[in-house]
């Protein structure tokens, strides 16, 4: 059977709209840097599934690049996040409130 | 299994940006070797690396190319949005170098890190892909991440850089989304191809909400209200230097990408745009200047003042075609000189082993300091748009350009906010000539490279605002193809 | 028909689920008691966070295992088409690898694989 391509686009908008709550309800930088990783994994997702629709391999190209992006995002965030749990032994953006208007 | 075409290699366009790749590379490699001094080696070598930018930059000048597959489109307006960042990180270099020898930090790190971003910087100006225009910026904005808090002494520093982090990412994932469904709509991620395949039928659902997401990601980018409120926190916290080149190359570059997404891919769909634009730059420019006018801190000053220059420049687009397009590249031009210079005053003076940040911090400074005082008069003066500095040439063009337009009570709206922004400003020179300074007193930190880069911005400002027709021609000129 | 079976299932399931956990909530009397915000230890007093200490030192080791590892992403594929693409593949392949090269150097060089 095959699975259309609408279902794969649904599910990578369900995947991005949790990965957009994920970041603007939790207060942990971790937790949030995960959804942020899915928000970009759901756009992969819609880039192959676009891709096999649209007819032409693009899309999937375009995955490799941002696959290849997200490692080097993952890598500065860890760094800045242990970075920061150095200094301060938790972590919680709500601590990171030195700066307020 | 047919045969594979091989793709020409042009690498002609893409010279600037590989000088300075190259020069990253380049002090990346010195950085290894063992002996501990001649750090400043670094500086000097990321210095020529953008010096080089800049004049393969001016030679390239009217010879517009395209390489790899249109992926990057190297033309006058690439070109005179690449010579914007490239003065912007030239200057943030200088201001850096002694800045960096003071605090003690990875100074290899530092330079390579600044010729990474502007590097971004120069692709995401030439971007003709939705691709390459997500790279660039997520090469820009990752080196930007770590600058940020490179100098991780200080708390505020590391809490800047993972505020920006955050949001950053969390923008750029809304770009990436959007650039997938704009594929998904068109079937191509190339901005010339997505203008022909919308031809007509700009509204599929598919495409706007695509775009909408895109724009979305603009709006972080360029800092334009709802989408500021990392700016204040990550200018404050940054250090200074890097502060200067977020303010401007980052900002430069982010306009750049958008006025070539808006007016190549979006052409069809122009009164929308214009209208939504319309509203986001009114509300840019008052949130901007209201916020600004409750602020102690200068740094922190600044920034809602940048959010409040980037309501400007968005009325500029507003008003779109040749003179607006071209009256937005000159305000980022005379914008960026008078910012990196105002921030440079910062990145100089000092009060208790501190920088000085805090506005009483500069009450008296014009008695102790009076030619310091003088240039950050004449950068806040030129901020505010007083003739016959850069700022009001800059000013003067993009309301010209949008009365022309037909918008006149846009123009009102930020001719309104100038006024008031005008206050906030003022501020800063009243407590530097008229106030007595309480406690210690401000204190020069000597930097040879950053009085240069001083004097460059102030010349420029100058320049810009004494002769700044012919400038205003290039730009015109260069955004000419854009908007046919 | 099978899956309309199914699904019933599934949402019963839910329905009995989401019961389960919301009557309690509408009915139960709530008081919260120092005591009973504890977590439970056998008679102890809590002593120490519950997911323990871990060495963050691996964690450096670990970010670069992530971008070198991303980037053989980008070798596989050429190298399924390695023969079609003749020279021009390798000497591509060859500056991508040297760009890599030069960041590992700099790791190495500047002591980021040693964790003591």
């Amino acid at each position: 059977m095959m699975v259309p391509e609408s279902y794969y686009v649904g599910l990578s908008a369900v995947l991005f709209t949790i990965g957009v709550i994920g970041v603007v309800i939790r207060r942990n930088p971790l937790v949030m840097f995960m959804s942020i990783e899915l928000m970009l994994n759901a756009a992969n997702l819609a880039l192959v599934a676009f891709g096999r629709r649209v007819g032409n391999p693009d899309g999937q190209a375009v995955v490799f690049f941002v696959m290849a992006v997200a490692a080097a995002e993952v890598a500065v965030g860890l760094a800045i996040i242990v970075t920061i749990f150095r200094l301060r032994r938790r972590l919680s953006v709500d601590d990171l409130s030195l700066m307020r208007w | 299994m047919t045969d594979l075409v091989m793709p020409p290699v042009l690498l002609g366009p893409l010279l600037p940006t590989l000088l300075v790749l190259g020069a990253g590379a380049l002090v990346l490699l010195l950085d290894l070797s063992p002996r501990p001094q001649g750090k400043e080696v670094l500086g000097a070598v990321a210095l020529a690396g953008i010096v080089g930018a800049l004049l393969a930059t001016l030679a390239r000048w009217g010879k517009s190319g395209r390489a790899f597959h249109d992926m990057v489109v190297l033309d006058n307006f690439a070109l005179f949005v690449n010579v914007v960042i490239c003065y912007a990180a030239a200057l943030s270099l200088l201001l850096s170098v002694d800045y960096v020898r003071r605090s003690r930090a990875e100074s290899g790190e530092y330079y390579a890190l600044v010729l990474f971003t502007t590097a971004g910087m120069m692709l995401l100006a030439a971007a003709g892909d939705l691709v390459v225009l997500f790279l660039a910026l997520e090469l820009m904005s990752l080196s930007l991440y770590v600058l940020a808090g490179l100098f991780t002494q200080a708390l505020a520093s590391s809490e800047a850089s993972m505020k920006y982090f955050i949001l950053g990412a969390f923008a750029s994932s809304f770009m990436l989304y959007g650039i997938a469904l704009t594929y998904g709509a068109t079937g191509t991620t190339n901005l010339d191809r997505i203008a022909a395949a919308v031809a007509g039928r700009s509204h599929d659902p598919l495409f706007v909400i695509g775009m909408g997401l895109l724009l979305v990601g603009f709006g972080f980018k360029t800092s334009s209200v709802p989408f500021h409120m990392w700016v204040p926190d990550v200018y404050q916290g940054a250090p200074t230097c890097v502060t200067a080149l977020i303010a401007t190359g980052s900002k430069a570059a982010a306009f750049g990408a958008l006025i070539r997404v808006l007016t190549v891919a979006l052409r069809g769909a122009q009164p929308d745009w214009t209208a939504l634009l319309w509203i986001v730059a009114v509300l840019t420019m008052t949130v901007g200047n209201v916020a600004a006018i409750a602020q102690s801190n200068l740094k922190r000053m600044l920034a809602y003042s940048s959010i409040a220059h980037a309501g400007y420049m968005l009325v500029g687009l507003v008003a779109g075609g040749m003179s607006g397009g071209g009256s937005v590249l000159f305000y980022l031009l005379t914008y960026t000189f008078t910012t990196a210079g105002a921030f440079g005053v910062v990145t100089l003076c000092e009060r208790a082993r501190a920088e000085a940040v805090e506005v009483g911090d500069y009450a008296g400074l014009a008695e102790r300091h009076p030619v310091l005082a003088a240039a950050l008069a004449l950068f806040l003066l030129s901020l505010i748009g007083v003739p016959p500095l850069a700022g009001f040439v800059g000013k003067f063009y993009v309301f010209g350009a949008a009365v022309r337009a037909g918008y006149l009570w846009l123009t009102v709206v930020a001719v309104l906010n100038s006024a008031l922004a005008a206050y906030y400003y003022l501020r800063v020179v009243v407590y530097m000539y008229m106030r007595q300074p309480e406690g210690a007193p401000v204190t020069y930190a000597p930097s040879l490279a950053g009085a240069l880069a001083l004097v460059v911005a102030l010349v420029g400002i100058v320049a810009l605002g004494v002769v700044p027709a012919p400038f205003v021609d290039l730009a015109q000129a260069a955004v000419a193809p854009l908007v046919r | 028909m099978t899956s309309v079976s199914m699904l019933m299932t599934f949402v019963f399931a839910a329905l009995v689920a989401g019961a389960l956990l919301g009557i309690p909530r509408l009915l139960a009397p709530r008081r919260l008691t120092p005591v009973k915000a504890e977590p439970f230890e056998c008679g102890k007093d809590p002593i120490a966070v519950s997911e323990g200490r871990f060495a963050i030192k691996f964690s450096t080791i670990a970010i670069f295992f992530i971008l070198i590892d991303i980037e053989l992403m980008f070798v596989w594929p050429w190298a399924v088409i390695y023969r079609r693409l003749g020279w021009f593949g390798f000497v591509e392949m060859m500056v991508f690898l040297a760009i890599l090269m030069l960041g590992f150097l700099y790791i190495w060089r500047k002591g980021g694989l040693e964790w003591d």
